[in-house]
């Protein structure tokens, strides 16, 4: 059997209400009043589509065996880099090693769930037993489009394997079709489209009914025999007139988290697909369709295994920890829409040496260190010379992970001197549970949350911008653990 | 069996320039204004001098690297020239090396000069540069200065029990000290006279650091001409002779940074640099023995726990000495005589030959009535160059002949 093994989703802690977007740019287009409802996802200033995955995937891996696994998938219509394979960094990250097949999907809204579809499929022959599967978009519409308030930024991360899965894949239908309701060319920072009504009538009300009609056809169903409808549409009014043309009861339809999220790009039936699941029984059938150069129609049944492979409502504890960005110049100064004075200090020369990055990636890209075999001292980052002084080993150390433990802080400050886009700048020294040590940024969190012997996570972000070049620089920073009252 | 420095070089002059934004000055200017009092001061030729060793950190904003500006600047006629830099210790690592060349018998008279051109930056605080290797950016957490030496705050905080808001009434009324006794220094930058209110109400810079607990940045150089005892005695037989004492340094280990133990909350270099430091002296209770310091007050969370680890205040209870007085002009061990980093800022290379300067000028009865310390025999100066986890500290003790 091959699907679903587990998964998990990501929704980036701060928040945009939609509102506070209306109140700066509604003088621009008074008609964008009519999507200023609910909040949309923002990704912090040092997440991207890359980061976003990486949080996904953490959190589908978490207690898992990360050796076996042979690919890792990485759709987007936003990956920081046009050449260098976005998913090599995913998979870095996630500690996967390099002994793997990784490759990037992109271009339409769909790659996402044709990412998932050639795991399951690739997986379904036999060919391979365990892949990750990302997607995650960070799509911009200019200041004063409805897009703006629309989009917002996510991620969605799948294990699909043969074994033990939560939600068996049993067929797809796909449609592929040149359609430009959004579109961005080579240059592009900002989303184009064409017009609402062509994209509504046209475009959502023929393909998702023919794509829906082509599953159930291929597998002689019923619409009623799905437990949950799954699809892309951001419209909603339109979503009405769908469930009608589908003939669904309005307990089939997957909420799409436009209130919560926002569009997500190749992310978004994903993430609707990781809720779902949050809430799924054995037994359910799930019906996932894609929208954006067509579509891909998924059919996955529950298992058993659900009950004890839930990743612990991993939509929903995203949602819940949240934290409102009430500035919309914020917003825009994070996108890198509107110019911002940092001082000087924010213009040193940023470069990257490539040869020094491939030398050091499990250390930079995975927070790889090493553990002495002598004494057992677990040190950050890798040495050669043991830095426990009763030990000094020299060359006797294996590889070791840090990303997957938890730490404590053990010094901090909030630094208003260091360049930030979030000042002040927090940072601090950070002890893992079992040993070793490094200074870490502070992220998601404010100077407040921080004290001596606060437990902390880590997570994969983007350390720096080199915009002379283009180029996005990863490391991990710590985030303190939200205190439970 | 080696025997120590102590006693065996002199200092047979000294030069130091007016600390300050010095936007009228290059690196060379300010070197020729501290070389030219030092010789002076010294009474001998320039072509007396035998070697140089010359401190400067930041090349790349002054005169670039090798010893080549210092010779050329000065014109020393193709004599042994070695640039030194070892961070904050460099000034003091270019006296070191001076006087260990004069120990060891090499040379006769040897000139240590420290230069550092900081107000070329164009903002405000030390340059990061290319001070942390070729990619820090790559994974350093976004620091500062400030925001390193903040953290010491924190995790004292933590570990003593001690408040954060006694510790923040304990590092003003350092800094109200350090601009007391500036004020009066023609050579210090910052001269004026703040109140506890002020400095409590100052912007914040790095938690729990505000602007007042920060040293100055500036430009500045400071130079010695050492020989031995014999030689300055007969250059200067009306005159006491200033001795070294001792010169002490301890490179961090990797410890504090790799290993698990390091509290955060004490600088473990200069615990061990002070021990060593002290026994090469000769002195036995630091507490009764030192007349005077200059320590390396950066930010006044670094002067705060240096007391402690200078074993003269008890761990963990530098609070009561510093609030007692204990520290300040008039009190038993006075620490920042002419203003301390404080005021007369922090121009890397030149730090540490400053801080000698003011014992200097103390010993040799140079100093008005007011700024005087009394019965001043034993003075020490101490840099931590770095940071808390990764750094270097340096000690010399200097004495009155």
């Amino acid at each position: 059997m091959s699907g679903i093994v587990s998964y998990g989703g990501y929704v980036p802690r701060y928040r945009l209400n939609r509102k506070v977007i209306f109140k700066a740019m509604g003088w621009m287009d008074p008609s964008t009043v009519a999507n200023a409802r609910g909040e949309k996802a923002v990704a912090n200033f040092d997440e991207d589509s890359i980061t976003m995955a990486v949080a996904a995937g953490l959190t589908a891996l978490q207690d898992r065996d990360r050796s076996n696994i042979e690919g890792v998938y990485f759709a987007s219509t936003t990956m920081p880099y046009k050449e260098r394979l976005n998913a090599g960094i995913i998979s870095l990250a996630l500690g996967l090693g390099d002994r793997l097949r990784a490759a990037d999907f992109a271009g339409g809204l769909k790659a996402g769930t044709t990412a998932l579809l050639s795991a399951l499929e690739s997986v379904e022959s036999g060919r391979t037993k365990n892949l990750m599967v990302t997607a995650a978009d960070c799509r911009l519409g200019r200041p004063a489009s409805a897009e703006e308030m629309i989009f917002g930024d996510a991620a969605a991360a799948f294990l699909v394997g043969n074994e033990n899965v939560v939600a068996e894949f049993k067929g797809s239908y796909s449609l592929t079709c040149d359609f430009g309701d959004h579109f961005r060319g080579e240059f592009a920072k900002y989303d184009r489209k064409w017009e609402d009504r062509w994209v509504r009538d046209a475009g959502v009300d023929a393909f998702i009914p023919m794509v829906i009609r082509g599953l159930l056809d291929r597998y002689g169903m019923k619409i009623n025999d799905f437990k949950k409808v799954i699809y892309d549409c951001h419209y909603a009014a339109e979503r009405n007139k769908l469930n009608k043309m589908l003939g669904m009861p309005p307990e089939l339809e997957q909420g799409n988290l436009q209130a919560e999220v926002g569009q997500c790009g190749t992310a978004q039936s994903l993430l609707m697909l990781a809720s779902a699941l949050d809430m799924a029984e054995p037994g359910d059938r799930l019906l996932v369709v894609s929208f954006g150069s067509g579509c891909d129609a998924l059919y996955f049944e529950v298992t058993e295994n659900i009950a004890k492979k839930k990743q612990a409502q991993s939509v929903a504890r995203c949602l819940s920890n949240r934290a409102d960005l009430d500035v919309y110049e914020k917003y825009l100064i994070w996108r890198d829409i509107l110019p911002v004075e940092m001082g000087l200090r924010s213009e040193e020369d940023v470069w990257t040496r490539w040869s020094l990055l491939w030398r050091k990636r499990l250390e930079i890209i995975g927070l790889w260190g090493s553990r002495c075999q002598s004494c057992g001292t677990p040190q950050y980052p890798p040495q050669r010379v043991c830095a426990n002084p009763e030990c000094g080993a020299v060359d006797k150390m294996e590889e070791y992970l840090f990303s997957d433990k938890p730490g404590r802080i053990l010094s901090y400050t909030g630094d208003m001197l260091a360049p930030s886009f979030n000042p002040p700048a927090a940072y601090g020294a950070v002890g893992f549970d079992g040993g070793g040590r490094f200074i870490f940024d502070f992220t998601d969190c404010k100077l407040d949350e921080l004290s001596v012997g606060r437990p902390v996570t880590f997570s994969f972000r983007r350390k720096y911008y080199d915009k002379l070049r283009g180029i996005s620089g990863y490391f991990w920073k710590a985030i303190p653990v939200k205190e439970v009252k | 069996m080696a025997s120590g420095i102590k006693d065996k070089v002199a200092i047979l002059g000294m030069g130091c320039t007016r600390f300050g934004e010095r936007w009228e000055s290059g690196a060379d200017d300010l070197m020729v204004e501290a070389f030219t009092e030092c010789l002076a001061d010294a009474g001998i030729e320039k072509k007396e001098i035998q070697a140089c060793y010359y401190g400067i950190h930041y090349d790349e904003l002054s005169m670039g690297k090798s010893a080549l500006p210092v010779a050329v600047t000065l014109k020393l006629p193709y004599i042994p020239a070695t640039r030194l830099d070892n961070y904050c210790a460099t000034g003091t690592e270019a006296f070191r090396a001076a006087c260990y060349s004069v120990a060891a018998g090499v040379y006769d008279i040897v000139l240590a000069l420290g230069v550092e051109k900081l107000k070329d930056t164009g903002y405000g605080g030390l340059p990061l540069g290319n001070a942390m290797g070729a990619s820090p950016w790559m994974s350093f957490a976004n620091m500062t200065a400030p925001g390193m030496f903040a953290q010491i705050a924190s995790a004292y905080s933590a570990k003593w029990g001690v408040p954060m808001d006694k510790i923040k009434d304990a590092i003003a009324h350092i800094s109200v000290r350090s601009h007391k006794n500036g004020v009066s220094n023609p050579r210090a930058h910052l001269r004026s006279l703040v109140t506890m209110e002020q400095v409590k109400a100052a912007p914040m810079i790095a938690y729990p650091l505000g602007l007042f607990d920060c040293c100055g940045v500036s430009d500045g150089s400071a130079a010695a001409i050492v020989t031995t005892p014999e030689i300055a005695r007969s250059l200067k037989k009306n005159q006491d002779l200033v001795l070294v004492k001792s010169l002490s340094i301890a490179a961090s280990s990797g410890e504090e940074e790799a290993f698990n133990t390091w509290d955060g909350a004490h600088f473990a270099t200069t615990r061990i640099a002070a021990t060593k430091a002290y026994g090469e002296a000769g002195i036995k209770n630091p507490r009764e023995e030192v007349s005077m310091m200059e320590v390396h007050d950066c930010f006044s969370i670094t002067e705060f726990v240096t007391m402690e680890d200078l074993h003269i205040s008890p761990k963990g209870g530098a609070y009561d000495d510093i609030m007692s007085g204990f520290y300040d002009m008039d009190g038993k061990v006075p620490c920042q005589i002419d203003g301390g980093l404080k005021c007369f800022g922090h121009p890397i290379g030149a730090s540490g030959l400053r801080m000698i300067y003011a014992f200097y000028e103390q010993f040799l009865d140079r100093v008005p009535e007011a700024r005087k310390v009394k019965n001043a025999r034993i003075g020490l100066t101490h840099n931590l160059g770095g940071f808390p986890w990764h750094n270097l500290c340096s000690i010399s003790i200097i004495g009155r002949g």
